[in-house]
């Protein structure tokens, strides 16, 4: 296996990629005790760079590459117009500190963002701060807390946490200083309803669901259990994880939904994985906007003139990020919205719902089916019969590698023993699907017949089966450096010793 | 499954061996195969309460962290750091090396709620379908 050297270790004196030209102003001095002597910085000629980092890059899988089924996660395809107007110089070369009359632009571009996730979703107001999923969350429970607390009802410490959440959502409870109440599942995969009436009382703050589920299912009683925690007086809050279902079909607000989280990093195509970054803004009912952080962005419109402006909301939780989220994602958001409009947004949820069930009932014959109803955008596989001819679902995802496919989410819901949580998204093709679909049939007969190509597997990638446990048990992230001759240009520097 | 006859067992796979007023606490060889190698353990120190069907501590597999629930209040009077420094040793002897931690029991009757091997093994076979 070719390990690829640092860029230092590509380093040559004097090589360079860049000829900086002669300064056109005048020099100036830096006082000496911000100069040194040496800097060790790479010095490589521009090609060294395009094929270090190009090699890198062919050593990860990426949705630009082949299917990326991961569930719950919603690795659709990131459109390149994303990309191209967040690099618009009025919006890549801007300055946080920048006076707000020099920034209208992004402002104006913030503002109709809040608007357009607040109708999509069916709420009042929506803040774009939060940098992922779980920081919404976090920003959600801090609103409901604050709430309660602004009416003197300080007696409700718990938060009421289906089993087959998202485990940030217990943990987010517990960060805002609520006790966790698990509620199971029932038989259909939906929040048990006699569990939850017997749940609900003057102790709970809220509930925390996923609606559509980590089960692909949407909760077929959900106004119901919305209706429960309101006459106990909790809030009902909406992990929006699974937000990619029901675009243009179904409003979280409508269903009762008092808080939610959006993830634009699933359902509106920006970056996911990588660092992303993540943007997780939240959306509330009429009532509670007064407690979003601080600031939001505001229209404010004067004698025929229309200009944004910084307004804190009067009973706001404060501030969750520094200056205004990650903004970048915003214009990537924003584009993606404005490309598909209300009727291709709808259509982007429909395909993703037509694409999960076309795989599931190609695969139904022969896999265990969770849970063995209509699914929406992703569905649960349980790897349990493989499992007792001797293949765990582990060995299952690693063949996958093989065919170049990303493995589904696996073991995960925890509800579901060695389960798979398949979400193709809309943005693969049939012909991508019946090649998934073609994949997982090859594997599941080569459990039946030569059950040891699954159990050795991935044969075909460039590292063979890694050593999870010994990762794990003994982490070690050292870098060792490499002999000069060793780190050579555009070959295999060096084979890997063998795992085994 | 072979589940220990002198233990006692809760609904959420960990055992107690009974001695005297000490209950020695660990997790069920069912739990062990469901979780995988295990890779860390989280248990609390001499001297801390635990309090019955809360968790107390956190089994870390590369599958999943889970977390381990009190079968029973009492004290921890010793937590085995054996198997904090060589987690294997849940995988590899659940009911005996792999002891979590030693408990001085508030209330003795507690135990009298918990199933016994029989009982166990019938819950566990279903749970697992």
């Amino acid at each position: 296996m070719a390990v690829e050297p640092l860029i230092h270790e590509l380093s040559k004196s004097e090589r360079r990629a860049v000829r900086v030209p002669a300064p056109d102003v005048p020099a100036t001095p830096l006082p000496p005790e911000l100069c040194r002597e040496t800097l060790d910085w790479p010095e490589v000629s521009e090609i060294d760079v395009i094929r270090h980092y190009t090699r890198l890059s062919q050593k990860n899988h990426a949705i630009d590459i082949n299917m990326y089924p991961l569930g719950s996660c919603t690795m659709k395809y990131n459109p390149k117009v994303n990309e191209a107007v967040a690099r618009y110089p009025g919006f890549a070369g801007l300055h946080p500190y920048q006076d707000p009359s020099t920034t209208q632009g992004v402002l104006e571009l913030m503002h109709e963002l809040q608007e357009m996730l607040a109708e999509i979703a069916g709420f009042k107001a929506v803040t774009l701060q939060p940098a992922a999923g779980a920081h919404g969350e976090l920003t959600g429970v801090l609103i409901i807390r604050a709430y309660h607390e602004s009416r003197g009802d300080t007696a409700r410490t718990k938060i009421l946490v289906p089993d087959s959440a998202h485990g940030t959502n217990p943990a987010t409870a517990v960060m805002a200083g609520f006790d966790v109440v698990t509620i199971p599942s029932d038989a259909r995969g939906n929040v048990d309803l006699e569990k939850i009436r017997a749940a609900v009382g003057p102790d709970t703050a809220g509930l925390m669901i996923t609606n559509p589920n980590t089960l692909g299912l949407f909760d077929e009683h959900i106004v119901e259990v919305v209706r429960l925690v309101h006459e106990a007086g909790g809030l009902v809050y909406n992990d929006g994880a699974n937000f990619n279902a029901i675009l243009g079909i179904a409003r979280p607000g409508d269903f009762g939904i008092d808080v939610m989280h959006f993830n634009l990093h699933k359902t509106f195509s920006t970056p996911h994985g990588g660092g992303g970054p993540g943007s997780g803004p939240v959306g509330v009912r009429d009532g509670l906007e007064t407690f979003l952080p601080a600031p939001m962005v505001r229209k404010v419109e004067e004698d025929g003139d229309v200009r944004y402006e910084w307004h804190d909301p009067v009973d706001s939780v404060g501030r969750l990020h520094t200056f205004h989220g990650n903004v970048g994602m915003h214009v990537r958001a924003y584009t993606y919205i404005r490309m598909h409009g209300a009727a291709g947004l709808r259509l982007v949820s429909e395909d993703a719902v037509l694409n999960a069930n076309y795989v599931l009932a190609r695969l139904r014959d022969r896999f265990e089916v969770a849970y063995d109803r209509t699914c929406m955008h992703e569905f649960v596989l349980s790897g349990s019969r493989q499992k007792a001819k001797g293949v765990r679902t582990l060995d299952m995802a690693k063949r996958l590698l093989d065919f170049g496919i990303h493995p589904p989410t696996t073991y995960f819901p925890l509800i579901v023993p060695e389960s798979m949580l398949i979400e193709p998204t809309e943005t693969e093709s049939k012909e991508s699907l019946d090649y998934f679909i073609t994949a997982m049939l090859q594997v599941a007969d080569e459990v039946d017949e030569s059950p040891e190509v699954v159990t050795g597997a991935p044969h075909k990638t460039e590292f063979k089966r890694l050593d999870e446990v010994g990762a794990n048990r003994s982490l070690n992230l050292r870098w060792h450096p490499m002999a000069p001759e060793e780190a050579v240009v555009g070959e295999p520097a060096r084979e890997a010793v063998p795992a085994d | 499954m072979s589940s220990p006859q002198d233990l006692r067992y809760t609904r959420t796979h960990e055992w107690v061996r009974i001695d005297g007023d000490v209950a020695t606490l660990g997790i069920t060889d069912h739990a062990q195969e469901e979780l995988g190698d295990i890779t860390f353990l989280e248990l609390p120190e001499a001297g801390e309460s635990l309090t019955q069907a809360q968790p107390f501590g956190v089994v870390e597999s590369v599958k999943a962290a889970s977390d381990v629930y009190a079968p029973v209040d009492g004290e921890v009077v010793e937590r085995n750091a054996d198997v904090v420094d060589q987690p294997e040793l849940v995988n590899s002897s659940p009911y005996e090396k792999a002891w979590l931690v030693k408990v001085r029991l508030a209330d003795p009757s507690q135990v009298d709620d918990l199933m016994d091997a029989a009982a166990y093994e019938a819950f566990a076979g279903e749970a697992s379908h």
